[in-house]
């Protein structure tokens, strides 16, 4: 044994206190919730159905029903049957970017992956991404043109616009465009198009989410209203006061990238980054920090101020949040590799924090003015001045190109009411939102799939979007749309954009002999990246006057405060009527479908008397500011600062489809104006008052429980890890006749020998940041049902891949009554979990059919039409990872809102044609992407040729940012993974699976039950001084 | 569809990487030795069989001779390259052909290599030299058939036997009952009387209880088999025969004028559907043959080409064939693992396809008759450096050659997941 000590991991706060509602179902697979299937049934009707279909299953199965086979008229080159083609493509959602590859099966995009020729985003993708593949097929997409909610066709539409923009015009009146932040320099040249042609009109561009405060900020250091670059990987201490890094804030793909390499621990590499996080609610980001403090929105500018004062060596009041000085300390102690950064929208705190890392030397090393951002360009100032311009009437004309200000905006209701005042309103969303229902005219944009475009997320750097289908629906893209209402005829967007890549670039560079030629590289490449400028921005320090304006404003507010966050799954609310992100559970609360106001224990227990339990059954509470009050239910969440109340943006959408309809409530409205610009945290005038309306939660939380399973889990600290290697290992030993061994070495089986490849997985928690983007890409991939709300309820979610969230109590070990006492701020684990392919796999043994067995290769495998859905497996599953469908989840109207996919015509199309869609009563599992391993070895076996390492990615490995997952065959000893576990093969027994491990940090899951997994974790390894300190 | 600009790109920098490589080789002398001459024959199978022979007229001309009748073996480069190119530099003999074969333009072949088409050449000298040989070996071979017993020869002769054991029996019975009739006319002691009408007549036989139970079990294991044996055809379509909406003939074009299967199914050394050929692969030929035939109007009406004009109209009907082979979505099959790979012979599966007018299921597709298979069929390791470590262990452990079930052909996941 280590020194660890031995922790208290629990997933829930139920768990923690053994409620008696978790208790009740701790033990069970399968959870009876009382849920009557159909009452209304009697034994009669049982055999009348029966007969019934027996006989029509019979006279069905005697007449095989005729299947056509069409062939292409005339077959495009590079399209064969079956075989799926690539194209580098980006995503775009407002100033959200992620340059991926779209993966095209018979014409249809299927899965998304990201592009790693992409200096930004560098292969990763996040949740949102990978889900964004559904969207194209969703439902609620316009069909074409509408006019005053009532079907026409383009030419009508433009004839009307045209003339109504010309009579405004004419007349002098206003016209505006309003957007959220726009990437594409051609988008950008094509305004400025429609811009010559009707002089009147302004571009306004406004961020959901709003980053004004922060350009305001950066305009007053640096003279110029720029977001710098943030390079996550050169810190070797990182400050964030609430910014979610990981999660929301600002490029969180391209952060988690950076910061991943930070987290990256070996034998070799005994050092990492440390990281402190200050903030009110538990982000994913202070998930993964070494110290988390508990902060209030209004401490905010004491703590900043403190470590200023710290930093330029002055005297410090303290702002009584722990780990301040601390934080300040090493922070000046690493200068030049540490980093600052703060989600505040407010100018005169971001001008503080500017000035920190100032002193730091952080400017030109972890942060590049030189390198500034596009993502986010919005202007609150003018977007308020336009809302108020149309409420005066003093604008004639407004296009809404892509953004849903209705909605999206504190005054989203005077803007729906100031419409009436305009002459013309037209907006270019592909669905019937808010915004476009209330603009008379509604001229869709193509799915972003669908369209041609350009980007440039920061200076020099480039990518482009091509179409990865024909457009589905009557739709056009809204650059086309621009282009003809700016009178121009005949336009065809694409050639824009390559008109305009061979007059920018094709002209400055010299590889390229003939333009087709280079607009073919960048496309096939999907990016076309210059040499960056090197020079950073001049400092203007404004210190005194930031300090005397923060410390003024930072008053000690008294009552709860209301943290306004985005949410993780959703995002702005764009993203709200996809069910692969509403059916995701939170990083967190592992809550599905629902919005939800989180609040501390402390507050819960002594302020509103209320309590959740393991069922998620709780109350809703009633807030009110300024005279508007919302209920929400209540969820109890350790690590939320007491006095403080989180709630998520989002939600409450008014107009959108079937899947995301009545839940929650927009609080938009609530976002208040500070000093020119948006502001998520509000320090008074909240009222939160308790009400006895019952509300049930789905979370995921404590499903699928261990049973007080120990050596789950296994962390240590770097200090510890400098010294050992092994720290936080556990070896666990199990009683022989005569002595205590190792539990490997006692078996009733002779174990396997893999002659050919032996499939295998590890995972490092220590660079998992439990995004979940691998869950979203293993739901696409392999076809997983989305259940709906009911079902998550009733413990049926379907996921294959789940991220289970531990807190880790940090009460003394021995004193088990306070061990008992939930953390007020509890540390965080994410554990990736799947079907953890055993060697000697409990389910196999019983399975009374053989469906599922033992492949050569070591992949534990699932045949659904042999399964007779015993669950015996699933109950004899040491990691419950067995999902059982216990409905038909396709072709059932029950499901059509959860799960489209399977449900609709265009849904279905998202479907992947090499996976089969499983039917009532049969069981799954995560398979390791056994379509994929197939693909690899047939592609190596045509090109009669050994296969390569890395040939097989599985969906959640290639979704993976930080590269925690990696899977590959063992047998190949210069495989990745045959490296980083460092395995030796038994020379006696070269292909056996009892191969030894090297890797002092890797762990097999309840190693003690001799299960012999093929997937390896490594240890989880926090940059803490010492463990946490006992309470 | 998606990037026609990006295809056509990519297809222009192959054909510009390829007839730069082509550059490379300056042979240009007919190869005689037997690779080459192999070579060709299977290049000349794949792409040029269905216009030429070597001995016979087809769409284009019969290829003997060529290397003496054309001007030179550079000239056939060039012209098997582009033919197009060629007869519009108005070349004398290019233009004579174009005029001879009905100004039919032979496709051009512009990934070829010099080495390939002197490859062809090699094949097409080596085959015509051959000629005299061959009727030869047929009919020896003709000749080699005809010892054996043919079968139908071999079911008379048991019916024949069959018949005169059941005359026998007639006859017998006959006998039987003639001598009862005499015995019992004479005075016999009781014992004889007893053993002449014994009990065991026809009629106590068959209504005894050991023969209705002996019956009863017969036509209850019977009827058991039917029903179980009906039960297991449910879903299986073999000798499936649909009409199909264009009377192609399987039998004419794969049997008569031997095109390769390859040659229309175009995706099954790629991957997992063979491909059903799209109407431009019919194009290939049928802008110059059977024109006025109202199956081959079918497919102009598909494409849109107005054979009077010779010139496409763009107004495109997908043709919609009628599937024959169904696997069930829960198997998954790839052609170009068992055809590329596996080296198999369509036929193996697909039956005497080019004996065949309507083109029917010939085999079970079942799964007992995938893994039968499975189970009896050597791997295909000839070079193929995939199967190089495995064939090792397994010859090491095992005298017989590895079969398909050896290196997990019987598993699962191969086909269901």
């Amino acid at each position: 044994m280590s020194t660890t000590t031995k922790k208290t991991y629990w997933k829930g706060l139920a768990q923690l206190k053994n409620d008696p509602s978790y208790v009740k179902h701790a033990d069970k697979e399968f959870v009876d919730m009382g849920v009557s299937e159909d009452p209304g049934h009697s034994r009669r009707d049982f055999l009348k159905m029966m007969g019934f279909s027996v006989a029509a299953a019979s006279l069905a199965a005697c007449e095989a029903p005729i299947r056509k086979a069409i062939p292409y008229v005339v077959k495009p080159v590079d399209a064969d049957a079956g075989i799926p083609n690539y194209y580098a493509s980006t995503y775009v959602n407002g100033g959200d970017y992620c340059s991926v590859v779209v993966k095209v099966r018979d014409g249809r995009p299927i899965k998304l992956d990201g592009n790693s020729l992409s200096s930004v985003t560098r292969g990763g993708t996040s949740a949102q991404v990978e889900a964004s593949v559904l969207s194209l097929y969703d439902n609620f997409r316009l069909r074409g043109p509408r006019i005053s909610d009532k079907p026409a066709d383009w030419e009508t539409l433009d004839k009307e616009v045209i003339s109504k923009l010309e009579a405004v015009s004419t007349e002098g009146g206003q016209i505006r465009i309003v957007s959220n932040t726009i990437l594409s320099p051609s988008t950008k040249a094509t305004i400025e198009k429609f811009k010559a042609k009707y002089p009147t009109t302004v571009h306004v561009q406004y961020d959901p989410i709003s980053y004004y405060g922060l350009l305001k900020a950066n305009e007053e250091s640096f003279g110029s209203a720029i977001i710098p670059s943030y390079d996550f990987s050169k810190a070797k201490v990182i400050v964030s006061l609430g910014a979610d890094f990981l999660g929301t804030w600002l490029s969180p793909i391209e952060f988690a990238k950076a910061y991943g390499t930070t987290r990256a621990v070996s034998e070799e590499k005994r050092d990492m980054s440390r990281h402190y996080q200050f903030e009110s609610n538990l982000s994913l980001t202070g998930a993964n920090a070494d110290y988390r403090s508990l902060m209030k929105p209004s401490q905010e500018g004491a703590v900043l101020a403190q470590i200023y004062n710290i930093v330029a060596g002055r005297s410090a009041a303290d702002s009584g949040v722990a780990h301040v000085e601390k934080a300040a300390k090493e922070l000046l102690a690493n200068k030049g590799a540490s980093l600052v950064v703060c989600s505040s929208n407010d100018k005169e705190v971001q001008v503080l924090v500017n000035e920190i890392n100032n002193l730091l030397g952080s400017y030109g090393t972890t942060i590049l003015t030189s390198l500034p951002v596009n993502f986010r360009q919005g202007n609150d100032e003018a977007m308020t001045a336009f809302i108020e311009d149309a409420k005066a009437s003093k604008i004639g004309a407004v296009i809404f190109f892509n953004c849903n200000p209705v909605y999206d905006h504190p005054k989203g209701a005077e803007l729906s009411g100031a419409l009436k005042n305009t002459k013309l309103a037209v907006s270019t969303s592909y669905t019937p939102d808010e915004t476009a229902s209330a603009s008379g005219y509604m001229a869709p944009d193509h799915h972003y799939l669908e369209s041609w475009n350009d980007f440039e997320p920061k200076p020099n750097y480039y990518s482009l979007s091509q179409p990865a289908i024909t457009p589905i629906f009557k739709t056009r893209q809204a650059q086309e749309s621009f282009l003809v209402w700016a009178g121009e005829k005949e336009v065809e967007y694409y050639s824009v954009v390559s008109e305009n890549w061979k007059n920018w670039f094709f002209s400055k560079q010299t590889s390229a002999l003939d333009f087709q030629s280079f607009w073919d590289k960048c496309l096939y490449e999907g990016v076309y990246e210059l040499p960056t400028e090197v020079t950073e921005l001049p400092f203007t320090s404004h210190v005194d006057d930031a300090l005397a304006k923060v410390s003024n404003g930072s008053k000690s507010a008294s009552g709860f405060e209301l943290v306004i966050y985005e949410s993780y799954g959703i995002g702005n609310g764009s993203q709200a009527n996809n069910p692969l992100l509403q059916e995701l559970p939170d990083p967190i609360t592992k809550a599905t479908w629902d919005h939800y106001v989180t609040i501390s224990q402390k507050d819960a227990r002594e302020i509103l008397k209320l309590d959740n339990d393991a069922e998620g059954n709780t109350k809703l509470i009633s807030l009110t500011l300024g005279g508007s009050t919302i209920k929400l239910p209540a969820l109890i969440q350790p690590g939320q600062t007491p006095g403080t109340i989180g709630v998520a943006l989002g939600y409450g959408r008014a107009k959108v489809g079937a899947v995301a309809e009545g839940i929650g409530v927009n609080v938009y409205p609530w976002v208040a104006s500070v000093n020119g610009s948006l502001n998520y945290n509000i320090s008074s005038g909240l009222k939160v008052a308790s009400t006895e309306d019952d509300f049930q939660l789905a979370q995921t939380q404590i499903h699928q429980t261990y049973m007080g399973r120990e050596s789950v889990i296994q962390e240590s600290v770097l200090s510890e890890f400098k010294e050992n290697p092994a720290a936080g290992r556990e070896y666990p030993k199990i009683t022989n006749w005569d002595e205590k061994v190792d539990p490997a070495s006692l078996s009733l089986w002779k174990g396997h020998e893999y002659k050919s490849h032996y499939w295998g997985m590890a995972i490092d928690l220590n660079t998992c940041n439990g995004c979940a983007a691998c869950v979203v890409a293993c739901n696409v991939e392999n076809n997983v049902a989305l259940v709906g709300k009911k079902e998550v309820i009733n413990r049926r979610e379907m996921h294959w891949l789940r991220i289970d969230r531990y807190y880790s109590s940090d009460a003394n070990p021995e004193d088990y009554k306070a061990a008992e006492i939930a953390s007020e701020n509890p540390e965080v684990v994410f554990q990736p979990m799947m079907c953890q392919h055993c060697n000697n796999a409990p389910c196999e043994t019983v399975c009374p059919v053989a469906a599922t067995t033992h492949s050569t290769e070591g992949l534990n495998q699932m045949t659904y039409n042999r399964c007779i859905g015993t669950r015996y497996c699933a109950n004899n599953c040491p990691y419950k990872v067995r999902r059982f469908n216990w409905f038909k989840y396709h072709d059932n109207q029950q499901f059509y809102h959860s799960n489209p996919a399977m449900n609709t015509d265009l849904g279905r199309m998202v479907l992947n044609p090499e996976v089969t869609v499983r039917s009532r009563g049969v069981m799954e599992k995560c398979s390791f992407c056994v379509q994929r391993i197939q693909t690899g070895k047939l592609t190596a076996k045509k090109e009669r040729r050994p296969m390569k390492d890395g040939e097989v990615i599985t969906a959640c490995q290639a979704a993976c940012s930080t590269g925690a997952i990696v899977f590959g065959d063992m047998n190949n000893p210069e495989s990745h993974i045959s490296k980083l576990l460092k395995i030796e093969s038994d020379p006696k027994r070269p292909y056996g699976i009892d191969k030894k491990i090297g890797n002092p940090r890797a762990y097999r899951v309840l190693e003690d039950i001799g299960v012999k997994p093929n997937i390896f974790y490594l240890t989880k390894i926090k940059n803490r001084d010492e463990h946490k300190e006992h309470a | 569809m998606m990037n026609d600009r990006l295809s056509d790109l990519v297809k222009l920098l192959t054909l510009v990487l390829f007839v730069t490589t082509s550059f490379t080789s300056f042979a240009q002398e007919i190869p005689t030795d037997a690779v080459a001459i192999s070579a060709g024959e299977a290049l000349f199978n794949g792409n040029c069989k269905s216009c030429h022979r070597v001995k016979q007229k087809l769409v284009g001309p019969a290829l003997a001779g060529v290397e003496n009748r054309a001007p030179s073996i550079a000239w056939i480069i060039e012209w098997v390259k582009n033919p197009a190119k060629k007869i519009a530099s108005g070349d004398e003999y290019a233009n004579k052909i174009y005029n001879e074969y009905n100004k039919s333009q032979m496709t051009a072949f512009t990934s070829y290599t010099d080495a390939q088409i002197l490859s062809i050449l090699a094949y097409v000298k080596s085959d015509a030299e051959k000629v005299e040989v061959a009727p030869a070996a047929a009919q020896q071979t003709a000749g080699g058939g005809s010892a054996g017993v043919p079968s139908s020869y071999l079911n008379a002769i048991v019916g024949g036997m069959l018949l005169i054991l059941l005359l026998m029996l007639v006859i017998l019975g006959l006998i039987v009952s003639a001598l009862k009739k005499y015995l019992n006319q004479k005075e016999l002691s009781e014992d004889d009387q007893q053993v002449v009408n014994s009990p065991y007549t026809f009629a106590t036989i068959t209504r005894s209880s050991g023969f209705i139970f002996l019956v009863v079990f017969i036509v209850a294991a019977v009827g058991f088999k039917t029903t179980i044996d009906g039960l297991y055809s449910i879903g299986v379509q073999q000798d499936y025969q649909p009409k199909q909406p264009i009377a192609f003939s399987h039998k004419l074009h794969a049997g008569s004028y031997e095109i390769d299967c390859k040659y229309c199914h175009t995706g099954v050394l790629k991957g997992k559907q063979a491909n059903i050929p799209s109407p431009n692969i019919c194009m290939n030929c049928h802008t110059q043959i059977k024109q006025e035939s109202p199956e081959i109007q079918k497919i102009y009406a598909a494409i849109g080409y107005d054979s009077k004009t010779a010139s496409y109209t763009g107004k495109q009907k997908p043709i919609e064939w009628v599937r024959i082979h169904n696997l069930p979505d829960l198997a998954y099959f790839n052609h170009a693992q068992h055809v590329n790979v596996g080296g198999i012979e369509c036929q193996t599966c697909h039956g005497p396809v080019q004996e065949m007018e309507v083109v029917k299921q010939y085999s079970l597709l079942t799964m007992g008759w995938c893994i039968d298979c499975h189970r009896k069929t050597d791997v295909n390791t000839k070079d193929n450096e995939y199967y190089n470590k495995l064939n090792e262990l397994h010859l090491s452990a095992k005298k017989s050659k590895m079969k398909v079930e050896d290196i997990g052909g019987l598993e699962c996941a191969k086909c269901h997941y």
